[in-house]
């Protein structure tokens, strides 16, 4: 458990040291999208019928950040210690596979989790929201950090330069994060582009976030969870299976 | 008695390339033993399967019995690896590095050690020092003390001193000297064989992944290097009883082997006979790089 622990709490202290590009600066990215698209869209938009678009905008920013930054801690963290070999000082001492994704993973959301309350707490001071069922809200900021820490902990393992890396996230997670409805309620959205829309996963973690502020969502809330914690397992499962087999690490 | 590392028929491909080709080896505990080998001949492949940081094509390697794929949990804590390349974690200082390596080992409340490993090493007045301001050789201390924070009865040190200045050199092997003294089993690869010598009572060569010699130094030194005599004679011509002697000749210039001192006297004998002047004399005890040389030639 001790071995876990330093690893979990390495990984913290990690990301902690750097705060100003790790926790600040997705803040600020994050109000600076507030700042435009509410300026553009507040008059003209109105979501489900009631909400105003700046409000509907703001639980997708925070979702939004959450996963990009749970994805960044983990793959990056990982891909520096493999590039600059120090990676063998957590392959030496006998941590369990299952301990060392915990520790990344759980980091992962910390970090995830850290910067969305940043970003709530910067645009509370701009917009009025309400938390209709705050438990949902938790239950999918919580899932979506854990498959996202989980998916950069694949990608850190699979890329051996950090541009294969960069590549992951511009043609992977950025794409799904922006056509997930970060910035729009997909009922807006043409019928292809819809049913489209339901073979991505992250759309549903950020619709089942959303419904925990406004008690409204484009998907129940219900099937958007079974859609998220069937993902997790997934990804659970094959990350735990990498790392067991020591694919890429161990070679 | 359990072998602190036991080597069976490991292989080792990359592709096309076999790095291992079959090894087979046996380090008893409480040895001091030297992995001898040139550029690429896989002593750091070997090292990395023991430590579980590569696996083995085919064979196995066990750590005090435990079995580095199977029981992977006690064999890495039996073994302190200090690897070849200079890594270290940019983050961090000097004490922060060798707490969470003490902690990944399942180790709270190691300051005591920590404290004790820094000192040895001579780090403590770099203890809060971030790793990237150290210099190679300071950085390379904090690998060696990074090895030691669980103290594992099996050090393994892979080319401990490239790079390192005389000083240093002489502390670590001294530090390395003591830890065997205290019970440790030690395995070490370098380059240079002075070192391996004066340090090792065993060593095995590797060559192209194939282990071409293992045997005590001392039995290496008499088997295959005997003593070097090195002579400049008055005329150009050996007497024929000392023809069978000759390894080389450059002019007036001879290279004799003998097996031992006691030869010494019948060489003399049979110059004096056939009326030779000595004019130039050298006689060199046996020294492992020679023998390295004639070892590495034969499996040419
Ligand atoms: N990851 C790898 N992929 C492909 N080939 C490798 C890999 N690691 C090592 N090799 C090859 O395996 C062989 C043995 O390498 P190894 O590092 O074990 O040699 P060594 O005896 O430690 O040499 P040195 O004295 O230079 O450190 C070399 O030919 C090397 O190029
Ligand atoms: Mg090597």
């Amino acid at each position: 458990m001790t071995g876990f622990l330093t690893l979990f709490y390495k990984e913290l202290l990690r990301f902690w040291k750097v705060a100003f590009q790790t926790i600040a600066a997705p803040v600020l990215t994050a109000m600076l999208y507030l700042l435009i698209f509410a300026q553009v869209l507040e008059d003209h938009v109105l979501v489900y019928g009631t909400v105003r678009y700046t409000a509907f905008l703001v639980p997708g920013l925070v979702m939004m950040s959450v996963l990009q930054n749970a994805f960044a801690n983990s793959s990056s963290s990982l891909i520096q210690s493999k590039i600059t070999g120090n990676i063998i000082f957590m392959l030496l001492p006998p941590i369990s596979y299952i301990q060392f994704f915990g520790a990344y993973v759980l980091a992962s959301m910390a970090r995830a989790l850290v910067v969305g309350l940043g970003v709530l707490a910067a645009t509370a001071w701009f917009v009025e929201l309400s938390i209709a069922a705050p438990l949902w809200a938790i239950a999918f900021a919580l899932l979506g950090s854990a498959i996202l820490g989980s998916l950069g902990l694949i990608a850190g393992i699979w890329a051996d330069k950090f541009d294969q890396l960069a590549a992951f996230q511009n043609f992977v997670i950025m794409p799904l994060t922006f056509l997930s409805g970060v910035f729009y309620s997909i009922h807006s959205l043409p019928d292809f582009w819809q049913d489209l829309s339901g073979y991505n996963p992250i759309f549903y973690m950020i619709d089942g976030f959303r419904y925990g502020f406004f008690g409204v969502s484009d998907v129940p809330p219900a099937t958007s969870f079974a859609v998220v914690a069937g993902c997790f397992a997934i990804l659970a499962a094959a990350t735990l299976w990498l790392l067991r087999g020591g694919y890429k690490l161990r070679y | 008695m359990v072998p602190a590392i036991e080597v069976q028929n490991v292989e080792k491909r990359y592709g096309a390339l076999r790095a291992l080709a079959g090894v087979s080896l046996s380090i008893e505990p409480g040895e001091m033993f030297g992995l001898l080998g040139p550029n690429g001949a896989g002593k750091t492949t070997l090292i990395s399967i023991a430590a579980g940081l590569t696996r083995a094509s085919a064979g196995g390697v066990r750590v005090m019995g435990a079995d580095v794929v199977g029981e992977y949990r006690r064999a890495r804590r039996m073994l302190g690896v200090v690897p070849q390349e200079l890594v270290f974690d940019p983050f961090f200082t000097v004490r922060e590095t060798l707490r969470f390596q003490s902690g990944y080992f399942g180790l709270r409340d190691n300051g005591d050690w920590i404290d004790e490993v820094m000192h040895h090493l001579d780090l403590t007045s770099k203890a809060d020092a971030n790793m990237r301001t150290l210099s190679g050789g300071m950085k390379r201390r904090v690998l060696v003390a990074q090895a030691l924070v669980h103290k594992p009865p099996v050090i393994v040190l892979d080319e401990p001193t490239a790079g390192v200045d005389v000083e240093l050199r002489q502390a670590l092997w001294n530090f390395v000297r003591r830890l065997n003294r205290d019970g440790h089993t030690i395995v070490l690869t370098t380059h240079y064989l002075e070192e391996a010598e004066l340090l090792c009572t065993r060593i095995g060569m590797l060559k192209a992944g194939r282990l071409v010699a293992l045997d005590s130094t001392r039995n290496l030194l008499e088997t295959f290097s005997g003593l070097q005599l090195k002579l400049r004679l008055s005329r150009e011509s050996l007497p024929p009883a000392l023809e069978p002697r000759l390894v080389s000749r450059q002019g007036d210039r001879f290279n004799l082997r003998l097996d031992d001192y006691t030869e010494l006297e019948q060489v003399l004998v049979g110059l004096r006979e056939a009326g030779e002047a000595i004019l130039e004399f050298d006689l060199q005890p046996p020294d492992l790089e020679e023998v390295f040389v004639r070892i590495m030639n034969r499996h040419a």
